[in-house]
């Protein structure tokens, strides 16, 4: 073949490449960007459909975050998620680490299948629960409290960080803990001292992750909460801010944004190890 | 392989109960394990039972009186036009977004696995709508698709894809609703399968791709009978997630269009939603719920072989 059409292949594939990533990453980070603009455009350049809709046909504005953090609630719901989150962290990592750890320990088959069956659990949706549980917290008398979602989200966390840790306390040479033994530790010592000193990695990708979920959960949160001042962000802002005609799209906007990006960039620096949970082994 | 029980290296023999349970270890195990298992049974395995308590039952939110109704709730259920619906909706949603995320997440996969300058960028861009609430990207897709100030019409119009008068409303005509569904399905879950696949790529022996090379396969051939053949178990597990995740879903419905109009968007989580919790029939909303569950055994039991094969392999 004749040198040319190889420059030119070589050159419609890179174009190709190239093209791929932009239709890709336009689709997937454009809702995200279309927040930004709207978060900072004045309402009357929001709502002209003549102008440009791209571009800053006015001056940027803070109007939007000012309504947003002065007159809604938005500041209280970002405080609920965090006492929600912070809480279900802990309690899941007390509840997962011990049973990671013995899962990734214990010899012979039904170890195996007990790690799996753990992790499936992780697949129940909420879904298929909610009514129930909407019945179990009123008869707890938990309803329209935030502890009502402190006792329930840790159903799904421990699952998926059980599961996680379990990789994680595998990949540990047993000899670091025989060694501990040795030197006179017992079993539960060397587990406290040894292993989940060199296993941080595991725990805090193990939090991100618990964490990350609890942002994101929306149905239990709907289904339990009644009061708009004990929403958290997911559920506050699509049914506490779209409501009735009048839709504040600048300040909604905000609130989406505000809440996403820095879940985002923590969760970014974790990715792998997170694959490395969903693929259930069959990547190594 | 054997190794020597580890409870023999303790030196010392320790007091107490404690001490003995410390470092005996079938106890330790029991013990570490017990309380999630506890856990997880009493708030998936309980409320799961329930759930099919309820669904034979008359419960309503208002009164604490149930008595057993049979098959009673089902056939009130199946009787329904909105289930069959929903039933249809909920499928269909869920095939045609899988099929797109399986076809988009192997052609970014691909894209992603040579290097180029501003990758980590790339990467994370690509992540935030499996990263950020389900529902905020939703909210967010709500005021693309905006009856008045969509801005997929504005530059369809600029670019001159629309007619005079023509003004495609997304959320309020049925077709462009079950499209507007589906493109948020595929966005949300198009990043996580983007990454599995991504992760078994990078899995692939060089060795292999040498050889096809050397054997004189162009990059169709090596791509049809030699990539895409390697990475379809992992790609399977990137839609197994999809399958669930998206057939259960309640968010996207809920936030776009509340099932409408008239219903004709309606899932099946988002109409358990509506009937069992805003209307008070949690009978039939936990009737309605229980069909999810036949989907998710399915999932299950695909799960459970392919952990077995990577167990053997």
């Amino acid at each position: 073949m004749a040198r040319f059409p190889t420059v030119l292949r070589k050159a419609a594939r890179r174009g190709g490449h190239a093209g791929i990533l932009v239709f890709f990453v336009t689709f997937l980070a454009f809702p995200f960007y279309w927040m930004m603009i709207t978060t900072f455009k004045t309402t009357q350049d929001l709502y002209n459909t003549a102008n440009n809709p791209y571009l800053f046909n006015t001056p940027p504005t803070l109007n939007h975050l000012q309504v947003l953090f002065n007159d809604t609630q938005y500041l209280q719901w970002l405080a609920n998620t965090a006492f929600v989150g912070v809480l279900v962290v802990i309690i899941t990592l007390a509840f997962a680490v011990p049973a990671g750890y013995a899962l990734a320990r214990m010899t012979g088959a039904w170890a195996q299948n007990l790690g799996i069956a753990i992790f499936l659990t992780y697949l129940v949706p909420p879904t298929i629960l909610f009514i129930p549980f909407s019945r179990i917290i009123a008869e707890l008398g938990l309803q329209d409290s935030l502890w009502s979602l402190v006792l329930v989200y840790p159903s799904f966390t421990i699952p998926f960080c059980t599961w996680l840790l379990m990789g994680f306390f595998k990949a540990i040479p047993r000899d670091l803990e025989d060694a501990a033994m040795i030197d006179g530790l017992s079993r539960l010592g060397a587990f406290i001292k040894v292993v989940i000193p060199i296993s941080m990695a595991g725990v805090l990708t193990a939090i991100i992750f618990a964490f990350t979920l609890v942002t994101q959960e929306f149905v239990y949160g709907v289904t339990f909460i009644t009061s708009s001042a004990h929403y958290t962000v997911s559920v506050g802002v699509p049914t506490f801010l779209v409501r009735g005609d009048v839709y504040f799209w600048g300040s909604m906007m905000g609130a989406c944004l505000i809440a996403s990006i820095p879940i985002a960039l923590i969760y970014n620096l974790f990715v792998d190890r997170f694959v490395a949970g969903f693929t259930v082994g069959a990547v190594k | 392989m054997h190794r020597p029980a580890p409870a023999a290296a303790t030196p010392r023999q320790r007091a107490g109960l404690f001490g003995r349970i410390a470092d005996n270890e079938r106890w330790l195990w029991r013990l570490m394990l017990a309380p999630a298992i506890l856990y997880i049974v009493l708030l998936v395995g309980f409320p799961f039972l329930l759930s099919l308590y309820y669904s034979f039952s008359d419960a309503i939110v208002a009164s604490r009186e149930m008595n057993f109704v049979g098959l009673e709730n089902f056939r009130r259920v199946l009787d329904s036009v909105t289930f069959w619906v929903a039933l249809k909706n909920t499928i269909f949603i869920t095939v045609v977004s899988q099929v797109l995320v399986l076809v988009f997440a192997n052609a970014l996969a691909m894209a992603l696995l040579v290097d180029f300058p501003g990758k980590w960028l790339v990467r994370f861009l690509i992540l935030l709508p499996w990263v950020a609430p389900i529902s905020l990207g939703s909210v967010g897709w709500l005021w693309i698709f905006d009856s008045i100030y969509s801005i997929i019409n504005w530059t369809m119009r600029e670019a001159h894809l629309l007619g005079p008068g023509q003004w495609p409303i997304w959320l309020g005509t049925p077709e462009l609703a079950m499209a507007s569904i589906i493109t948020v399905q595929v966005w949300r879950m198009l990043p996580l399968a983007t990454v599995i696949i991504l992760a078994g790529l990078s899995s692939i022996p060089q060795d292999i791709h040498d050889a096809a090379a050397v054997d004189g396969a162009g990059f169709w051939r090596h791509m049809f009978q030699i990539t895409l053949p390697l990475v379809m178990p992992v790609a399977l597990i990137a839609v197994l997630f999809g399958i669930v995740f998206v057939f259960t879903d309640l968010i996207a419905v809920f936030v776009l269009t509340r099932g409408g109009p008239y219903d004709t968007t309606q899932v099946l989580a988002s109409w358990a939603y509506f009937i069992g919790i805003q209307g008070g029939d949690l009978a039939g909303g936990a009737a309605v719920s229980l069909f999810l569950f036949p989907v998710l055994v399915a999932v299950a039991i695909v799960f459970l072989r392919m952990a077995r094969r990577a167990e053997l392999t």
